[in-house]
């Protein structure tokens, strides 16, 4: 009885071992693919941030962790101490261990230490909330209207005029001349969440509420994120991406976007089935008579390199396709599959084509 | 045994008579016993469901751009994946196991209104089933049907008729709002019999763990559900009576469903979680063979965060632009309720600490409990600390935390109670080599499936998407997490068969097979009927202790 005791134990230590080392193993796998991540931001981790916001949100979560990680080791440690040490062994197992029922001491001294560390905690959280939601605005700060919709973002510039879809363009903000940007956050039908993590944390978009959130990006890139609150059937294919650009092709940007669109009279029956068709109805092309709200503004659409919020790259084929049978691309999307003949299809994304 | 006992014995075991009996028997019954096992295989039943629904989302996510299934159903396996393991799984089980061990564990013959007993399991029952003809009639009764796929906390204003059509969010909030009614009444039910049936000499001071720690339970049903009650209701009438609480378009607020909702959801975390502990609090003593270190603290603990759980609701709700000083409220009370939580982690280190440990399958479930309570604990400091939450909030990490707290520690205690008691309910012990294989199993597919699933949350990844971009460096963890699940889902299929298995041949267990000290282990498996021919008295907090060690009785230092 005893010898079977001894080495059931020994299975139960070499399985706790290996699952340890497991364990670990994962741990360390996912630090390396952390460190190694590809250089062109196609990872979007928290703890890569590129914007204060996410730099000092990472800061704490680095000294949380560590706090977290220290109880965690003690703890643990204590734990499989008394398992290994107070396990049932041959020497004592006919008689019962002292009855021990309890200890005011020991039971302060885990009261009072545990609180000490929340006081840190939250000392240091409050700290870091007020930074990041107490900002104030400089008056060099670029104003942008962030819209949710079932399932693409419309981002506005009020001060400039400018209505773009899916792609944020923002300029890269240096400390010595800070441009931070600050996002009003709308939404049009359901709750959605803004979530890019290498610039800052999600901020959610509620229907009949005004929120708020700001960025100030350190580096020019291509940001990812996407929708971070479950909005309906696509709110998997609601991808975000921001452009930050560095000033000079911020300024050209605006210069491009601000134009309306060029009339290119070689494909005018392109224009002509987009324009007596359902697609007024929803989409507007600047200068034209389609003034559609509910889908994205097209009249820069070739300035974007996705189309459907992300979900295809923006190419001939794709934009084929996604006028012809959306749910091909996003399943459950809002835009109807326009049932277009071939000749016109064809005509029609030439036309589309032309939006530059 | 009198000949009564003998008469009510063998209609018990229901020899030769026809099953149309038995079952009008189990229909019909008030019996506290009886209607515990009908809470327990309801869950279970649904525990099966619920699985099957999460196999299917991880499928569908172990590789980027897969089309297994359909983004629809995707979102509706989700929202019914989460309302099913809550609601119908995680909350009857819990219910069960109270029914049947609260009476019996405070020396009384039965809870103290039988019939409302029977209401509450009904009603529950019938939730469950009313939740899953939505897969028949959501969209009415002309063929196609479908489950509601609003997620299953349900934000407005997706659940309004503009963006759900058909009747499958009717169904999700009557299905709640019915199995919620049934839920207050045998939360009820269970402080009535706390405060009111025990027996003599067991005053408050000297009831079991369990049984404090089920009222502390039933204490916050009656607070939590209830406003999830009424916002049932507001949504009905949203729905079906021109309302606009929660109608965004018509001026409503779909924050107040959020507040309505978490003021519900976060105590109820603690609904779910306070009877593992009691299952813990039970079973850690016994197989140490010492008594629960720092009685009184853990009763102090478990009232502390029966209240402190009621005022950090809003930890859910950092993302939705709350202004810095609710944020900083909420960040505090929510770092608070780490404090006790933290105690009874040390009580239960206590009480291990200088016994004499004996690794049954039980014990081994419950020392997994701690192991990953702990980490549980410490995921939700992380996610207690607003900033953080503003990058984790929503992502996989928030999944991966919220599956620490509900499988690695309520499910783990759970199946602690289950290798435990069952013995107690069945007269026959569970397999060790199967428990053994069972605990192994879903130890080694818990920790692939759910430590892995905090690394794409970290990375970026939202929950509730139905596939994502490759590239993203979500990939691989994607994959392994599916593993994970199922060699999961094979360990509970082990314990089916281990449940079943042992049913029929299992070793006889006797009255009292852990040597343990609580009044439900002094009468025969499974108890008689009315459980105690004579109702015990007794002197300390455990009773078989005094009886067994005469020359050195409990009440010597309590």
């Amino acid at each position: 009885m005893a010898e079977k005791h001894k080495t059931e134990w020994r299975v139960v230590v070499g399985r706790a071992t290996g699952i340890v080392v497991l364990l670990g193993g994962i741990l360390l796998a996912a630090g390396l693919c952390n460190a190694s991540a590809p250089p062109d931001n196609s990872v979007p981790s928290i703890f890569d941030p590129r914007s204060t916001p996410a730099e000092s949100i990472s800061h704490l979560s680095r000294f949380v962790l560590a706090i977290t990680g220290l109880i965690f080791l003690v703890v643990f440690s204590l734990l499989l101490y008394a398992i290994v040490k107070f396990r049932n062994s041959d020497a004592n197992s006919n008689r019962e261990p002292a009855q021990v029922y309890g200890s005011t001491q020991i039971e302060l001294a885990w009261t009072i230490i545990p609180i000490l560390i929340v006081v840190v905690l939250f000392l240091a959280t409050a700290r870091v909330i007020h930074a990041i939601q107490d900002a104030p605005k400089p008056a060099t700060a670029v104003e942008v209207t962030a819209i949710g919709h079932q399932f693409w973002w419309e981002f506005r510039y009020p001060a400039l005029g400018i209505v773009t879809a899916n792609e944020l363009h923002v300029p890269v903000s240096d400390s010595a001349h800070p441009t931070p940007t600050f996002l009003k956050l709308l939404s049009a039908d359901t709750d959605h969440s803004f979530w890019v993590p290498q610039l800052a944390g999600k901020t959610d978009l509620i229907p009949n509420r005004v929120n708020g959130m700001w960025i100030d990006p350190k580096q020019t890139g291509i940001f990812l994120g996407q929708c971070a609150q479950y909005c309906g059937t696509q709110h998997a294919k609601m991808l975000l991406r921001v452009s930050v650009d560095s000033p000079e092709a911020f300024d050209a940007w605006i210069h491009v976007q601000k134009q309306s669109v060029n009339r290119d009279d070689r494909e005018v029956t392109g224009r002509q089935v987009f324009e007596t068709t359902a697609c007024v109805n929803c989409h507007a092309v600047g200068g034209t008579n389609a003034t559609g709200r509910f889908g994205p503004d097209l009249t820069h659409l070739m300035g974007r390199s996705t189309i459907a919020a992300g979900a295809a790259e923006n190419t001939s084929e794709n934009l084929r396709l996604w006028v012809q049978n959306p749910g091909a691309i996003k399943p459950g999307s809002l835009m109807p599959a326009m049932k277009l003949s071939d000749a016109d299809l064809d005509a029609l994304v030439r036309y589309l084509e032309t939006l530059h | 045994m009198s000949s009564d006992a003998m008469a009510i014995h063998a209609a018990e075991v229901g020899a030769g008579r026809p099953w149309v009996q038995t079952l009008h028997e189990w229909v019909t019954t008030v019996d506290h016993k009886r209607l515990g096992i009908l809470y327990v295989l309801l869950a279970l039943i649904f525990l099966i469901i619920g699985g099957i629904e999460a196999i299917v989302i991880r499928i569908q996510l172990m590789r980027p751009h897969n089309d297994f299934v359909s983004p629809q159903v995707f979102n509706r396996m989700f929202t019914m994946h989460g309302t099913t393991m809550i609601f119908f799984v995680i909350m009857p089980v819990m219910f069960g196991f109270a029914n049947y061990l609260v009476p019996l564990m405070i020396g009384a013959r039965d809870m103290a209104f039988p019939r409302l007993n029977a209401f509450g399991f009904w009603l529950t029952a019938f939730g469950g089933l009313l939740l899953y003809f939505s897969f028949v009639g959501g969209n009415g009764l002309y063929g196609a049907g479908n489950a509601p796929d609003v997620g299953w906390f349900a934000y407005a204003p997706l659940t309004s008729r503009a963006f759900s059509v058909g009747h499958s969010t009717d169904f999700w909030t009557i299905a709640v709002l019915v199995s919620g009614f049934g839920s207050i009444a045998t939360a009820i039910n269970i402080i009535t019999t706390v405060l009111c049936l025990r027996c003599p000499g067991m005053t408050l001071s000297r009831m079991p763990l369990l049984a404090w720690m089920n009222l502390v339970m039933a204490a916050l049903v009656i607070l939590a559900v209830s406003p999830l009650t009424a916002a049932q209701i507001m949504l009905s009438i949203d729905r079906y009576l021109g309302g606009h609480f929660f109608d965004t378009q018509a001026g409503g607020s779909a924050a107040l469903w959020m507040h309505f909702f978490w003021i519900f959801g976060h105590p109820e975390v603690y609904v779910l979680v306070i009877p593992a502990f009691a299952f813990a609090s039970e079973i850690i003593p016994v197989f140490s063979r010492k008594p629960i270190f720092g009685y009184p603290a853990m009763v102090a603990a478990t009232v502390c965060i029966g209240f402190i759980s009621m005022a950090v609701w809003a930890h859910h709700m950092f993302t939705i632009g709350m202004n810095s000083m609710a944020n900083t409220f909420f960040v505090l009370t929510t770092m608070i309720i780490a404090v006790p939580t933290g105690i009874k982690i040390f009580n239960w280190l206590g009480t291990m600490w200088g016994g004499r440990i004996q690794f049954k399958t039980a014990m081994l479930f419950c020392v997994g409990f701690l192991f990953q309570f702990l980490i549980a604990g410490l995921t939700g400091v992380m996610l207690g600390t607003a900033p953080f939450n503003w990058q984790l909030g929503n992502s996989y990490f928030v999944i991966a935390h919220f599956h620490y707290v509900i499988v690695g520690g309520i499910m783990f205690c759970l199946f602690g109670a289950f290798y435990y008691w069952f013995p107690k309910v069945t007269g026959r012990m569970l397999n060790e080599t199967l428990g053994k294989l069972h605990f192994w199993l879903f130890f080694i597919g818990f920790h692939l499936t759910f430590d892995t699933m905090h690394i794409p949350g970290v990375l970026g990844m939202p929950r509730r998407i139905y596939t994502y971009e490759p590239g993203r460096g979500w990939d691989t963890w994607n994959l392994i997490i599916g593993i994970g699940a199922f060699i999961q889902g094979l360990a509970i299929l082990i314990f089916v068969a281990n449940l079943v298995f042992s049913y029929f041949r299992g070793s006889k267990a006797g009255n009292d097979p852990w040597d343990a000290w609580t009044l439900e282990w002094s009468v025969s498996s499974p108890p008689p009927s009315y459980n105690f021919a004579s109702i015990p008295t007794v002197s300390s907090r455990r009773p078989l202790w005094d009886r067994k060690h005469p020359e050195d009785p409990d009440n010597r230092y309590e």
